[in-house]
């Protein structure tokens, strides 16, 4: 239900977006290549709209806050929220013949507080009234016949809330929530939980910011944030480079010679499609849970792209341009040195960029599985104790961070082989 | 002696299904230094074949390359070649692309930079030494591969249908080019061309081949190429001999087509 609410609301805002930038905002844009009737279907005249994208993101902020009844956000926009306060319902019992109404009053509090019971009248009749506290987004037994003269035990059974006939099983909608009758006849209350999303689920933008705060100032299990962070990149770098500096090199051999090719075509071939967290248990076996394990794991998630990059990057060369360069008068050598390297650098890069990001995934995952600090041992083990925020946080950091090493490449890619895709 | 022979050359393939193909068989050409030939048939008759071999590329089935008055295998900088496209080094500027060879061969840096300096004027691309080959156009980058070439100061050139993938008017001046590089170097120059006209204009000598098996066809002497020095090519097609000669050559190339094709279709 509340679900089908968000993506109504989300698709609300995406069509709403789009009408008024392209119909107001974007009026005045008389391009050519916005005439679809000559470019419709033709992938180069697709742009990203700037402003669909700035909207996204926005998006996703403000459903996140009306769904978490973030403060960021102006009360009127939240969705409606779980209840909170007072709420009173009458029970009428019955027993030997007689009936009685109580009253029972519910005060449903924040999760995290503790409220003292009110005191109440006990009121006439046998049945006497009751109160209970009940957290949100939780639920209560109360065992209304408790304080009446003539209770569950002697034959007392709740036949109506608020008036309305009940039997075990049966529910009726009281204000602030629900009371359900339970098969032994104990009304159950359980308050309304609206439409937001509860903390322990999804905690409102704010928090997840507090919470980062506070993990910068306070660190996490013994580090600090950038200690984790760090820690994570380390073993990505590390073992990316080992992978590298095996990898190129072999693949250049595959690539320049068949003795090489026959003899690590099978072994590549097959390592290549094994994804590197199926490797994890046996890391863990032969090289424990410390470093030492988690590079040797990236390393072998870096190698087998970085050699298959190298020797696609040498096999990839025109035979024009080692042709030209033999009757330009270079040897073999100078071929390599100047043709087949430059040549298959672009390759590289290319495979150093899938190296990466496949390192960062796995290193996380690595993580996950067990570590004393990094990215991934930090969300894990806030998972375990429900800190949400906190996994949310290193979810978002991750990405971020994930972002950032690709953004990088590209940019190492475009200052070192400005060539790519000029040949 | 000095000059270029091509001595009873032949050469098979072999197929992977057991067959084999014969490319080139007995074709001998003597060419004098600075000889201008334009080779010229119609597709599968071995041309590239053959100037691979000369370039050194490929090792013939048998016959034998003699370039002044020495046998020669594997490909040197004594014979350069232009290819259509593709084989300039893009991860180096215009200006280091014309001083690989030299560069290659050690020559002290400023003989090298006289040299490329000397032939980015010749193919009239100094303003662009800097610029990285992509960022020229086609008949730029060809006339980059010529001065690379010449910067070897080769005894022969090869040049592989090096206008072939240039527009119609770059291509004429580029032929304008060739002609005007072939008289000011005295090169000995060997040219493989799908163009008829082209193959009428840049050969001092322009040889036929005939396919299946590749071999020598016709052979001509024609007077276009001395003709075009420093003339408009387009004159030069005025000649009337001109006409004569395409027309002849290109029946003959038809004839060979449909011959192939007839034979295609009998075997079929």
């Amino acid at each position: 239900m509340t679900g089908l609410v968000f993506l109504a609301i989300y698709i609300g805002i995406f069509a709403g977006a789009f009408l008024i930038i392209t119909r107001v905002v974007q009026r005045t844009n008389n391009d050519y290549t916005s005439l679809k009737t000559v470019t419709f279907g033709d992938e180069s005249a697709v742009r990203p709209n700037r402003w669909a994208g700035v909207i996204s993101i926005l998006t996703i902020f403000v459903m996140w806050g009306i769904f978490t009844g973030s403060s960021l956000l102006p009360s009127f926009l939240h969705a409606p929220g779980p209840f909170l306060g007072t709420s009173n319902f009458t029970y009428t019992a019955e027993a030997d013949g007689k009936r009685d109404d109580a009253t029972v009053t519910v005060v449903v509090h924040p999760r995290e507080a503790e409220v003292e019971e009110p005191v109440i009248e006990a009121g006439d009749g046998f049945a006497k009234n009751d109160v209970a506290t009940v957290a949100q987004w939780r639920n209560k037994l109360i065992n209304v016949s408790g304080n009446d003269e003539i209770s569950k035990k002697d034959g007392a059974r709740v036949i109506a809330i608020n008036g309305k006939k009940i039997a075990p099983g049966g529910s009726v909608r009281v204000e602030g929530g629900v009371v359900n009758l339970s098969d032994k006849g104990t009304p159950n209350f359980v308050p309304a939980k609206g439409w937001q999303m509860e903390p322990l689920y999804l905690p409102a933008p704010e928090d997840v910011w507090a919470r980062t705060g506070q993990i910068i100032d306070e660190g996490f299990r013994n580090f600090t944030l950038f200690e984790h962070l760090g820690f994570s990149l380390f073993r990505v770098i590390v073992g990316f480079i080992c992978g590298a500096i095996v990898g190129i090199p072999l693949g250049y051999a595959m690539g320049l010679s068949n003795w090489f090719r026959g003899w690590f075509d099978p072994i590549v071939e097959f390592m290549r499609p094994v994804p590197p967290l199926a490797l994890i248990p046996l890391v863990i076996i032969w090289a424990g849970i410390g470093e030492t394990g988690k590079i040797i794991l990236l390393f072998l998630a870096a190698l087998w792209i970085m050699a298959i990059a190298a020797r696609s990057g040498v096999s990839g060369v025109n035979i024009s341009k080692v042709h030209a360069a033999y009757s330009l008068g270079a040897s073999k050598w100078q071929i390599m040195r100047y043709v087949i390297i430059p040549n298959s650098l672009p390759e590289i890069f290319t495979g150093a960029r899938v190296a990466m990001g496949v390192c960062w995934g796995t290193v996380v995952a690595a993580e996950l599985v067990a570590a004393e600090q990094g990215a991934g041992m930090m969300i894990m083990t806030a998972s375990k104790f429900q800190n949400t925020d906190i996994v949310i946080m290193g979810i978002i950091l991750i990405g971020v961070i994930g972002f950032g090493i690709d953004m990088l490449m590209r940019a190492a890619e475009r200052f070192l082989v400005p060539w790519k895709g000029k040949g | 002696m000095t000059g270029l022979s091509i001595e009873n050359l032949s050469m098979r393939f072999d197929l992977p299904d057991g067959g084999s193909v014969q490319a080139l068989k007995d074709v001998s050409i003597d060419l004098k230094a600075g000889e201008l030939l334009s080779v010229l048939g119609p597709s599968g008759c071995g041309k590239t074949t053959l100037l691979n071999i000369v370039a050194g590329f490929l090792a013939p089935t048998s016959g034998e390359i003699v370039l002044n008055g020495k046998s020669v295998h594997g490909p040197s900088a004594e014979r350069g070649m232009v290819f259509q496209q593709g084989a300039l080094f893009e991860w180096m500027s215009v200006r280091e692309n014309v001083g690989f060879g030299p560069s290659m061969k050690g020559m002290p840096k400023n003989d090298k930079r006289d040299t490329v300096n000397h032939l980015l004027d010749v193919v009239g691309l100094q303003e662009f030494k800097e610029k990285a080959v992509y960022e020229l156009s086609g008949g730029m980058q060809q006339r980059v591969a010529l001065a690379r070439c010449l910067a070897n100061d080769p005894d022969v050139i090869l040049m592989d249908e090096p206008l072939g993938a240039l527009d119609a008017l770059t291509r004429e001046k580029m032929q304008s080019l060739v002609l005007k590089l072939w008289k000011e170097t005295g090169k000995t120059i060997i040219l493989i061309t799908h163009s008829v006209e082209e193959a009428l204009l840049l050969g001092e000598r322009l040889i036929v081949m005939a396919p299946r098996p590749g071999r020598i066809h016709k052979e001509y002497r024609l007077p276009f190429a001395e003709l075009g020095v420093g003339q408009d090519l387009r004159e030069v097609k005025k000649h009337p001999e001109f006409a004569t000669r395409r027309e002849e050559i290109l029946s003959m190339i038809w004839d060979m087509e449909e011959e192939i094709m007839g034979r295609t279709e009998a075997s079929a």
